[in-house]
């Protein structure tokens, strides 16, 4: 058995004392799992998201995030656990516009109070190239497609080595095309032995996951394994070696 | 320079140094910069009030500079160990309705002979002063006689250009010799060399011995010292001047004249220190109110240390308004800094929310909005500080050039560099980015990384 990521025991999660958002949650992902969260709005999969995020504390409940209880951290020591162990993908893809490609990708090794020298940056170039982006270093997000914006917000969710990578709706926000390359990538990091968790609506995209939890009015309605979508006929493969030195 | 300034530059290149050389402060820098730089116009707007405090304080401090330079050498030209009694006509007597055909009034020998009782008393030079056209053939030159004694010289410490000044000799001859101030000599003798030709003063010649050059006039101080021109001098031994003109003076203005009847219009005494000018003039003041001798007030006594002192007390009372000036025009300028930073953070709640999440604590956020701030006040000093700075530099030199005089009112002051205001001005502004970046800073540092994330 995989040593477990992180570990929910009844999470309970009120918002202005009487909304009762999260009843009593129990969650287990281990290692190499790819989950994928789904429900509908007003379900508390958001919510849910923010917590296991660190963003959010619960109202009551333990969280233990590889071996360690976060939920009675302080602020403080949360934005060490973010910088340290968790990666972010998000649907707005949320890069920094001042920034180049590269830049992008260092900001979470800033906040670790890692010193940027040419090690870290050879090391983002080189996620950068995992993600397809070698020829795309110095461009701002704003010169980027909605592909490969994502594909930037992908490599910087592993820059800092993460033991857990949060994508809310990581193709919310992109064409059909498109999301099947982001979900093969996904699944390939997947495959490489990375732990994510993915929140979304659509059932198609949930599809690439291994385990799909469905919720429902702040209840965890089912909890199943799934069989993924195989990876299409030629889709590219990850230059793993890159991963390797760099991730 | 002073320890405040000292202690200041001393902090300021701690603040810098911290920047440039750690790598969160370096970070911090080049974000701030670059964040600035992407709003160009709406930086250089907020920087506006910090730009116009800071060049402010350094012109006004640099006017000061300049005014109080030219009040003290107008002082050292009297001389910080001299004192000066002159006579002073005194208002007719009321209850005399006839005037008086000669006024007879100021100071005496007597009165001379008496300080010359005081040790301290190193030298004393008695002038009489009196408008008299200088005539040459055609010429004339309404011009100020003023008869004195060979000392005179060194007690202005005047130089002739050409030739020499009144010697021991002309004084016990009393030799019929003149010494011309150079507008005089300009005026009477305009293409040829002045030296041994003569000039008439009244009904008598006088040789030419001697040039002087130009000297700045004195100003007023009110009172008892009137502003002086000395160019239109023209110098005679004091001996000589009794014996040609004896001791009644007519005067001559437009339309009437008349008769005076004065020993001696001034005294200039010198005292060995300048510890013992205060109780020399306390000494003469104290000979000339006896009643005895001159029973009306008709001398003043001068004393230029006196004025030196007062300038100290005007410089402190300047620099004091000048400070509360400073300080509004920075604490606009700051406050001007803080909307735009309120704005700026609520602009980039996005920001502050990604950042957040991708692990930045709240310090973090606080420090990069404060360096923000602190950079574009520093800038705005910088940039005030240029301006200030060329500005006294492109007024002195226009002041010093003859051909942009029309630009300045007579006697307007030329402004000095003042040193210490630079420090003072860049570490307030500097120091105006703090107070008023953290309220912006801690407000954004503060905000809800979920709802940051959700801004649109």
């Amino acid at each position: 058995m995989a040593n477990e990521v992180l570990e929910l025991e009844d999470i309970n999660k009120f918002y202005s004392g009487t909304l009762h958002v999260l009843k009593g949650i129990e969650l287990t992902v281990r290692e190499g799992e790819f989950l994928a969260l789904m429900g509908p709005s007003g379900s508390g999969k958001s919510t849910l998201l923010n917590i296991l995020g660190c963003l959010d504390k619960p109202t009551s409940g333990s969280y233990f995030l590889g071996g360690q209880d976060v939920s009675t951290m302080s602020d403080a020591e949360l934005s060490s656990i973010r910088s340290r162990y968790l990666g972010f993908i998000f649907q707005q893809y949320n890069l920094l516009p001042q920034y180049t490609v590269v830049e992008n990708i260092e900001v979470p090794l800033i906040y670790q109070g890692i010193r940027l020298d040419h090690t870290t940056k050879k090391r983002c170039e080189a996620l950068a190239e995992l993600v397809g982006l070698g020829h795309r270093l110095d461009h701002r997000p704003m010169q980027l497609s909605g592909g490969q914006q994502q594909r930037v917000a992908i490599a910087r969710s592993l820059v800092n080595r993460p033991h857990l990578i949060l994508a809310d709706e990581p193709t919310g926000n992109l064409d059909s095309k498109t999301s099947v390359e982001i979900m093969v990538m996904l699944a390939r990091l997947n495959q490489m032995g990375k732990t994510i968790v993915m929140v979304t609506h659509e059932n198609d995209i949930a599809g690439w996951a291994r385990r799909i939890v469905r919720m429902r009015d702040g209840n965890i309605e089912s909890d199943e394994a799934n069989e993924p979508w195989p990876l299409p006929e030629g889709a590219p493969e990850l230059p793993v070696h890159l991963l390797e030195g760099a991730a | 320079m002073d320890p405040l300034s000292l202690a200041l530059i001393a902090v300021l290149t701690g603040a810098i140094a911290f920047l440039l050389t750690s790598d969160k402060g370096r970070r911090g820098l080049e974000l701030a910069l670059r964040s600035l730089w992407l709003h160009k116009l709406r930086s250089f707007l907020s920087m506006l009030g910090i730009i116009i405090g800071t060049s402010a304080v350094i012109i006004l401090m640099s006017f000061g500079e300049g005014s109080e330079k030219d009040v003290l050498d107008d002082i050292k030209r009297l001389g910080t160990t001299n004192i000066i009694v002159r006579s002073v006509k005194p208002p007719e007597d009321a209850n005399s309705n006839m005037r008086q055909r000669v006024a007879t009034y100021g100071l005496t020998y007597d009165d001379m002979e008496l300080f010359r009782t005081i040790p301290a008393i190193t030298r004393m030079v008695p002038m009489r002063i009196f408008p008299q056209e200088t005539r040459r053939g055609a010429k004339g030159h309404n011009s100020r006689v003023v008869a004195t004694i060979p000392q005179y010289a060194e007690v202005n410490e005047l130089k002739p250009v050409q030739g020499r000044f009144l010697t021991e000799d002309d004084e016990a001859l009393m030799n019929n010799v003149c010494v011309l101030g150079s507008e005089t000599a300009k005026n009477l003798f305009p293409f040829e060399d002045p030296i041994d030709s003569s000039v008439k003063l009244g009904q008598f010649a006088y040789v030419v011995v001697g040039v002087l050059a130009d000297r700045m006039p004195t100003g007023g101080t009110g009172g008892s010292q009137a502003a002086e021109d000395f160019n239109h001098d023209i110098y005679i031994p004091l001996s000589t001047s009794r014996g040609r003109f004896g001791d009644r003076i007519m005067i001559r203005a437009a339309g009437s004249r008349s008769m005076e009847k004065v020993d001696m219009h001034q005294i200039t005494i010198t005292v060995q220190d300048i510890d013992k000018v205060r109780p020399v003039g306390t000494m003469i003041r104290e000979m000339l109110a006896d009643a005895k001798r001159h029973p009306r007030q008709d001398w003043a006594l001068t004393v230029p240390l006196d004025r030196l002192e007062l300038v100290e007390r005007t410089k402190a009372n300047i620099r004091q308004s000048l400070g509360i000036y400073a300080s509004i025009s920075l604490l606009v300028g700051g406050i001007g800094i803080m909307n735009v930073m309120l704005a700026t953070v609520t602009e980039r709640t996005r920001e502050v929310g990604i950042r957040r999440a991708l692990g930045a604590k709240r310090s973090d956020i606080t420090f990069q909005f404060l360096v923000e701030t602190m950079v574009q006040t520093g800038i705005g000093g910088i940039l005030g500080v240029g301006f200030g700075c060329s500005y006294v530099f492109v007024h002195a030199l226009l002041h010093s050039m003859p051909q942009f005089s029309f630009l300045f009112q007579e006697g307007s002051p030329s402004p000095i560099l003042h040193l210490p205001s630079i420090t003072w001005s860049l570490t307030t502004a500097v120091g105006v980015g703090v107070i008023f970046g953290i309220y912006p800073a801690m407000r954004a540092a503060h905000m809800d990384p979920i709802e940051a994330l959700r801004h649109v």
